[in-house]
C-alpha cells in the first residue's frame, strides 16, 4: 500500500491514456505539478483538458499510464500475484478517501440546488468527515466570508448570481481542506462583469499557497499567478514551462497558432 | 415628454391613467350558464327521492361507516408506505451496475404491472391455503424457523401486502423517472467531494428527484384510496366500500349509501391534496425562486427599497 510521500510532487501524470470507446482522447499525458504551485492548462476545445482533470479526480478511469497524488497511486494498489507485479483495483470506499483530498470546481458550478449556500458548504464535512454540525457551520460561514459571501449564507443557489454561485462552489470544495484544487474553466459560464470576482478569490487562494491546476482561457490570470503553463493539443501536452516561455515565447507552432487566436 | 426646461422646474406630478377596463361579456355569459346548470344538478339531487338525504345524514357518521373509513385509511397509508420504500429499492436496483439487480427489478416490475391487481389480491388471500407453513432455512435442506401462514398472512396483512407489492411496481417507474431527471453534474460534484454512493443518493439525488416524484405519487395515493375497495378479493371486508354496500343491501337503499361513501372518498382525497401541496412546496425549495424563505414580505420590501415602482400610496406626492 503506497502511502503519502511528503517529498513527492503534488501531482504526477505519467503516460496517461484515456479511451471513450474507440475515441482515443488522452494520448500519453505527462505532467508534474510541484506542491504549492499553480499550473494553468491551455488548449483548444476537445484537446482533453477536462478529461485530464477528471482523471486526476477519478471521475473517469484511465486506460493506461498512472496518476499519483502526493506520491500515492490513484485508483489502484500495487502488489504481486504468483511472483508477478499486478495492480489491484481499489474499493470505491478507498477511492472516495483519495478523492476527498482533491477539490474540484466545475464550469457549471453544480451546487446542490435544494440546499442553501451554507448547507452546500457544510454537506461534505458533515457527511464525509463526520464533523459535528455546529463545527461545520462555523467553518462554512468562515469560508463563505473568505469568498466574500457572508451576507448570502441562507440563499439558495437559484437566488445567487453566477459569480456568487461559483464562489460558493469554491468554498464548498475548500471545506474538505483539500491538498489540491482543480478548476475546470471556472469562469467560462459567467457574464464578463462577474469573471473578476471569481478570479479574485482564486488569486487569493493561490497566494495562500494552495496547489492548483486551472483550465482556463483567461491569459491575464495565467500571467499573474501561473508558476507553470501547460499547452495541450490532441490529447497530449505539447509544451510546458513558465509564462515567459509558453505564453510569451512559444516554440511549438500549435501553441503559437492557439495564442494568436486567444490573445 | 422631455423638454429642456424639465431640469430646472420640479417635475410635475405625472397624471395617472384611469382607463375604462375592457369588457368581457363571455365571462358573464359562461358564469350564468354554469349557475343554471348547477341549480339543475342541485334540483335533481335534492328533489329525487332515491337519494334519501335523511338516510345519508343518518349513516354518514354511523359506527360501521366510520370504521370502514378508518380501515380504508389504514390500508391506503400502510400499503403506500411499504410501496414507496420498495419502489425506491427497485428503482435503485434498476440503475445498479450489477446486472443481477437490474434483471430482478425488471422482472418484478414486468410481473406486477402485467397482472391484474384483483388477481394478485385473490392470490394473497389463497396464499395460506397454497402454503400452510412459511419457513426460514436452507432450500431443500433443514428449516430454522417455521410460521403458520394463516397466522402470519391474515386477511389484513394479505390485503396490505397485495396492494403494496402491486403499487411498488408502478411507483418504481415514477421513482426511476425522478432519479433520471437529476442532472449528472450533481452526483459528480458530490463524488468529487468524496461522498459515497449511498450518501449521494440519499442526500443529493433523491431530494431533488422528489420534485418530480411527488406529483405522480400523489396521484397514485388518491388512486390507491379507491383501489382499496378491491380488497374484497382477499377477502377483507372491513373497508369503507364493503361497509357501505353491506348497509345499502340490508336497507334495500343502495344509492344513499353510495353517496355516503362518495362523500367520504371525496373528503379524504381533498385532505390528501392539501398534503400533496405542502410536500410539493417543501421539495420545490431552492427551485422556485418566487417562494424565497423570507416569504413575500421580504420580496416586496426589496422591490420597494429599489424605488423602481410607483408607490400607490396617496401620500406619495406629499412627502418631501
Ligand atoms: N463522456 C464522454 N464520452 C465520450 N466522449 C467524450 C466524453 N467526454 C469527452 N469526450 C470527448 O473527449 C474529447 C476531449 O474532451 P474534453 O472535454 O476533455 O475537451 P476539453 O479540452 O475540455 O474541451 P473544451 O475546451 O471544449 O472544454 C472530445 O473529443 C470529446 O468529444
Ligand atoms: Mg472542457
Amino acid at each position: 500500500m503506497s502511502a503519502l510521500d511528503p517529498d513527492a510532487p503534488m501531482v504526477e501524470l505519467a503516460g496517461v491514456h484515456k479511451w471513450y470507446g474507440d475515441n482515443h482522447v488522452l494520448r500519453g499525458v505527462d505532467l508534474v505539478v510541484p506542491r504549492g504551485t499553480v499550473t494553468v492548462v491551455l488548449g483548444p476545445s476537445g484537446s482533453g483538458k477536462s478529461t485530464a482533470l477528471r482523471c486526476i479526480n477519478q471521475l473517469e478511469e484511465i486506460g493506461a499510464g498512472c496518476i499519483r497524488v502526493e506520491g500515492e497511486l490513484q485508483g489502484y494498489r500495487e502488489g504481486t500475484r504468483r511472483g508477478e507485479d499486478v495492480l489491484y483495483r481499489l474499493h470505491p470506499k478507498q477511492i472516495a478517501v483519495q478523492r476527498a483530498r482533491v477539490g474540484m470546481v466545475f464550469q457549471r458550478f453544480n451546487l446542490f440546488p435544494h440546499m442553501t449556500a451554507l448547507a452546500n458548504v457544510m454537506e461534505a464535512p458533515v457527511q464525509v468527515l463526520g464533523v459535528s454540525k455546529a463545527e461545520a457551520r462555523e467553518r462554512a460561514s468562515a469560508l463563505l466570508e473568505r469568498v466574500g459571501l457572508s451576507d448570502r449564507l441562507d440563499h439558495y443557489p437559484s437566488q445567487l448570481s453566477g459569480g456568487q454561485q461559483q464562489r460558493v462552489a469554491i468554498a464548498r470544495a475548500l471545506a474538505m481542506e483539500p491538498d489540491l484544487m482543480l478548476f475546470d474553466e471556472p469562469t467560462s459560464a459567467l457574464d464578463p462583469e462577474l469573471v473578476g470576482e471569481v478570479l479574485g478569490v482564486m488569486r487569493d487562494l493561490a497566494t495562500s499557497g494552495m496547489t492548483m491546476i486551472v483550465v482556463t482561457h483567461e491569459i491575464g490570470f495565467a500571467r499573474e499567478v501561473a508558476d507553470q503553463v501547460v499547452f495541450m493539443a490532441d490529447g497530449a501536452v505539447v509544451e510546458h514551462g513558465p509564462v515567459s516561455q509558453v505564453i510569451d515565447a512559444p516554440t511549438e507552432p500549435r501553441t503559437q497558432d492557439f495564442l494568436a487566436h486567444v490573445l | 415628454m422631455t423638454t429642456p426646461t424639465a431640469a430646472k422646474t420640479p417635475a410635475p406630478e405625472p397624471q395617472r391613467i384611469h382607463a375604462i377596463p375592457v369588457r368581457y361579456p363571455g365571462r358573464w355569459i359562461s358564469a350564468a350558464v354554469v349557475v343554471v346548470l348547477a341549480a339543475m344538478v342541485a334540483n335533481a339531487l335534492i328533489t329525487n327521492d332515491v337519494f334519501q338525504w335523511s338516510t345519508v345524514g343518518e349513516y354518514l357518521f354511523s359506527a360501521p361507516i366510520l370504521r370502514g373509513v378508518s380501515w380504508t385509511l389504514i390500508l391506503t397509508v400502510a400499503s403506500m408506505a411499504i410501496a414507496i420504500v420498495l419502489a425506491v429499492v427497485l428503482a435503485v436496483m434498476r440503475r445498479s451496475s450489477n446486472p443481477v439487480m437490474r434483471y430482478v427489478s425488471w422482472v418484478y416490475i414486468w410481473f406486477f404491472r402485467g397482472t391484474p391487481i384483483y388477481t394478485q389480491l385473490a392470490f394473497w388471500g389463497y396464499a395460506s391455503v397454497i402454503y400452510h407453513n412459511l419457513s426460514l432455512g436452507i432450500p431443500f435442506g433443514p428449516a430454522f424457523v417455521t410460521f403458520d401462514t394463516a397466522v402470519v398472512l391474515n386477511a389484513t396483512r394479505a390485503a396490505i401486502l397485495g396492494l403494496a407489492l402491486n403499487e411498488a411496481a408502478y411507483l418504481a417507474e415514477i421513482v426511476r423517472a425522478g432519479l433520471q431527471s437529476v442532472d449528472r453534474g450533481q452526483s459528480e460534484a458530490a463524488r468529487a467531494l468524496g461522498m459515497k454512493d449511498g450518501r449521494i443518493l440519499w442526500r443529493v439525488v433523491l431530494p431533488q428527484a422528489m420534485r418530480v416524484i411527488v406529483p405522480p405519487t400523489g396521484n397514485e395515493t388518491i388512486s390507491m384510496l379507491k383501489t382499496t375497495s378491491l380488497v374484497l378479493a382477499v377477502p377483507f371486508i372491513l373497508d369503507l366500500n364493503y361497509a357501505q354496500a353491506a348497509i345499502g343491501n340490508r336497507l334495500f337503499q343502495p344509492v344513499p349509501l353510495l353517496v355516503v361513501a362518495a362523500i367520504w372518498y371525496l373528503a379524504i382525497t381533498s385532505i390528501l391534496m392539501v398534503g400533496q401541496f405542502y410536500l410539493e412546496r417543501y421539495y420545490g425549495r431552492g427551485f422556485d425562486e418566487h417562494v424565497p424563505r423570507r416569504g413575500r414580505r421580504g420580496r416586496q420590501a426589496a422591490i420597494n427599497s429599489a424605488h423602481t415602482t410607483a408607490d400607490p400610496s396617496p401620500l406619495d406626492g406629499v412627502t418631501p
